[in-house]
């Protein structure tokens, strides 16, 4: 039941006059600020708060990561780990060959790396393509359309950790899947025990995952293409495919560059989705590096912060080099 | 004085006296995990200890498995750790363990009671700490699903029979009854060496350094590797994961799709609860090899921490949890194996125990005296998870396909090397 006009105006009147005695509080201290530093630092007086918070959980970690890598022994507080220099970067890249992960002193980072490169690879050119045919199937004037939005958007809001439970009770020896195939009169197929199975499985679950997010994205670039674009088209008959290939997708393009670039950094950091499917296995067919940082810090008995450090930095300068890409490519289209 | 001055009244007295209570008593944190139904077991005894000291309230935080070899390591490196725990990992928690002596009325009846256990919670080169007690000891051992057997008209092998006598009449029960694993091994390097040592593998040089690979463990490691290539295992447990994640097959056990299930006696009471009469299970002794017939001993203790700043009032509640008849209480309603030596000696009567629980605890208690001493030294050995860790990481690798065994000895080899190395690094 709506409350009486009255009482709204009288609540409305309360809360205006809250908000000016607020302000007032305020102003004074901001008008001092104002005079001492100028108008023009007053930004970064804005800025500050986000800016202690970044640096302390941010920053902060960043560099005592950097400083663990340099260090070695199983001691937590760095003052008391001993100097090491790059002996732990030596033994990450300790390889004979990078191309032969087995060839490495520390095979199972570039196992790792290795997996992660495939399974990137194969997730985003997958992810980009079924997020693109699906943004133009639901930007057309199809029935259910509002339905079929929020059906691709919904396994966004999951975690990713019932995600891959969901999936595991459908892959496993006696699951939905399974269950399936022997009822149509087909074999089991043990998903998890085949390398290229749990990698497929892997990717597949990850794009069902995340696809209706970049989907989103997309759409909303379609959304934003002009009509009178297509209009025109029409009145010259172009072919809808050539509409497509000359306005859609050069239009598109900053959007593209965007989901790209998202749907590869996350591809990079890939880890509690995969780790909860597979495990890392069968063997480590699909181990990820953020897997690998996880198990040498945490899971064994000497947990090793320097080296797991070490191949976190790694990460991290990869995922630089990532951002520096979407930044020159977005940089170059809006120039 | 009126109705509303009388209540105030009371009000105060009664926050005064809550303030003044709360003042007085110490309060004593415990991390906890369980694989049964221990973690009421000890909830209810340690109200029983809080009404009768009124000074000590304790915190029992009950967590999972992987928080305790996980998670704690980091919290006690921080100092940050609770007053006690329940570890398994004894030698990787032994340098944050408090020593109890000073702190304990009787320490003649720790040492008498827990000695041989004290040494696998001590740091190395201490002989004389009394950091806790077992709160189980566990013994490695099979369970049989004797329906299975009985279906497929197979007589189950005796007493002394080898792993390989073993394989061949599960796989024999399995073909007959369509069960999809004739035989089931938790993927954990305590299962594994029960085998290995049993088929001769002696761990260790003169020295008393690891020295894990000779001819006992590669046959084992052949063993367990042909088995899967074979049929007998199935990969989902050994070749499924990466790295050294535990794997065990509790669900498929329960749900008759294991013949024989390579386990341990904590398992005793999760089976009795959760199988009930669905069909008819027994623990059986250890598969012999040309070694012996040895399992591989283990537990779990609860250990007082030092960074604890009330040791006095750990040590009371250690005291009253290690007592002969909370001890004794605490193991029958749990369905564990005693780690005491003078409950060992007397026998314990699991008294809520089922006919084939109490049949299977028999089983894994006459276990004890035929433990290899390999196996004692394996157990007390304070770097033994790097070899266990190793051990499945590696093998498990060669079970994939990914490697070759031989390639699997040379990693585990080198991984053990590493790991003491980076440990010893101060």
């Amino acid at each position: 039941m709506t409350p009486p006009l009255s009482l709204r105006r009288s609540a409305a009147r309360w809360l205006g006059l809250f908000v000016a005695a607020l302000m007032r509080l305020v102003d004074w201290p901001m008008r001092w600020l104002q005079r001492l530093l100028g108008e023009r630092r007053m930004a970064y007086v804005f800025l500050l708060p986000n800016l202690v918070f970044f640096s302390l959980f941010v920053f902060l970690p960043l560099i005592i990561n950097v400083v663990f890598s340099v260090t070695g022994g199983t001691a937590l507080f760095p003052s008391e780990r001993p100097y090491v220099g790059g002996g732990q970067y030596a033994y990450l890249f300790d390889c004979d060959s990078f191309l032969d992960p087995g060839s490495c002193r520390e095979d199972h980072f570039w196992r790792g790396v290795a997996n992660t490169l495939r399974f990137t690879t194969f997730q985003v050119v997958a992810m980009v393509l079924f997020s693109l045919v699906t943004a133009v199937v639901l930007n057309m004037r199809i029935r259910g359309r509002g339905f079929f939005r929020a059906v691709y958007f919904f396994p966004v809001l999951l975690s990713p950790v019932v995600v891959a439970l969901i999936w595991k009770w459908i892959l496993q020896r006696d699951g939905l899947l399974n269950a399936g195939l022997t009822a149509l009169g087909g074999q089991k197929i043990l998903f998890f025990i085949d390398p290229g199975w749990a990698m497929f499985w892997a990717v597949f679950v990850s794009i069902w995952a995340h696809m209706g997010f970049y989907t989103l994205i997309l759409l909303a670039g379609l959304q934003a293409i002009p009509a009178d674009l297509y209009e025109a088209a029409e009145m010259d008959a172009t072919p809808r495919w050539r509409a497509f290939w000359r306005i859609t997708l050069p239009l598109l393009w900053p959007n593209l560059i965007v989901v790209i670039v998202l749907a590869l950094i996350r591809g990079v950091q890939t880890f509690d989705e995969v780790f909860v499917l597979t495990g890392g296995g069968p063997g480590t067919a699909t181990l990820m590096v953020v897997q690998y940082i996880y198990e040498t810090a945490f899971s064994n008995q000497v947990q090793n912060f320097g080296l797991a450090a070490a191949a976190s930095v790694v990460l991290g300068i990869v995922l630089f080099g990532l951002t520096l890409a979407q930044l020159a490519a977005s940089r170059r289209r809006s120039a | 004085m009126t109705m509303r001055a009388w209540v105030s009244a009371l009000a105060v007295v009664t926050g005064l006296l809550a303030v003044d209570v709360a003042q007085a008593q110490t309060t004593v944190r415990m991390s906890w995990y369980s694989d049964g139904n221990e973690g009421e077991v000890i909830a209810d005894l340690l109200k029983r200890f809080e009404a009768q000291n009124t000074d000590i309230k304790i915190v029992l935080d009950q967590v999972p498995y992987k928080a305790i070899t996980e998670n704690l390591p980091v919290q006690l490196a921080s100092g940050q750790g609770p007053d006690i725990a329940r570890v398994v990992d004894l030698g990787g928690i032994a340098r944050y363990a408090l020593d109890l002596r000073p702190y304990l009325k009787d320490a003649a009846y720790w040492d008498a009671n827990f000695g041989p256990f004290l040494e696998w919670m001590r740091p190395q080169g201490d002989t004389n700490s009394i950091p806790g007690f077992m709160t189980q000891l566990t013994v490695t051992g099979p369970f049989v699903n004797k329906t299975l057997f009985e279906q497929a008209g197979i007589a189950l092998p005796g007493a002394k029979a080898t792993w390989e006598d073993w394989a061949k009449a599960t796989k024999d029960v399995a073909a007959k009854v369509q069960a999809p694993f004739p035989i089931a091994m938790d993927r954990s390097g305590h299962r594994f060496f029960g085998l290995a040592i049993s088929e001769g593998a002696k761990l260790f040089d003169a020295k008393g350094e690891p020295a894990v690979i000779d001819d006992g463990f590669k046959r084992a490691a052949q063993l367990v590797y042909d088995w899967h290539k074979s049929g007998i295992m199935a990969k989902e447990l050994w070749g499924s994961v990466s790295g050294a994640a535990y794997r065990g097959a509790n669900d498929e056990f329960k749900n008759a799709q294991v013949v024989m299930y390579m386990s341990g006696s904590w398992q005793i009471a999760q089976f009795d609860k959760t199988v009930g009469n669905a069909f008819d299970w027994v623990a059986v002794p250890t598969p012999c090899g040309p070694a012996g017939c040895t399992a591989m001993p283990g537990g779990a203790g609860l250990v007082a921490i030092k960074t604890t700043k009330n040791p006095a009032a750990v040590a009371r509640v250690m005291e009253y949890l290690a007592s002969e008849p909370v001890l004794s209480e605490f193991y029958s309603r749990s369905l564990f194996v005693p780690g005491h030596i003078g409950i060992a000696a007397k026998g314990l009567d699991y008294k809520d125990a089922s006919p084939l629980a109490k049949a299977s605890l028999k089983v894994f208690s006459d276990q004890v005296a035929g433990l290899s001493p390999v196996a004692y030294k394996l157990q007390g050995y304070a770097n033994n998870r790097i070899i266990f860790n190793a051990v499945i990481s590696r093998v498990g690798q060669a079970i994939s396909g990914e490697t070759t065994l031989d390639e699997a000895y040379k990693r585990v080899a080198s991984d053990i090397e590493q790991q003491i190395a980076e440990r010893n690094k101060k």
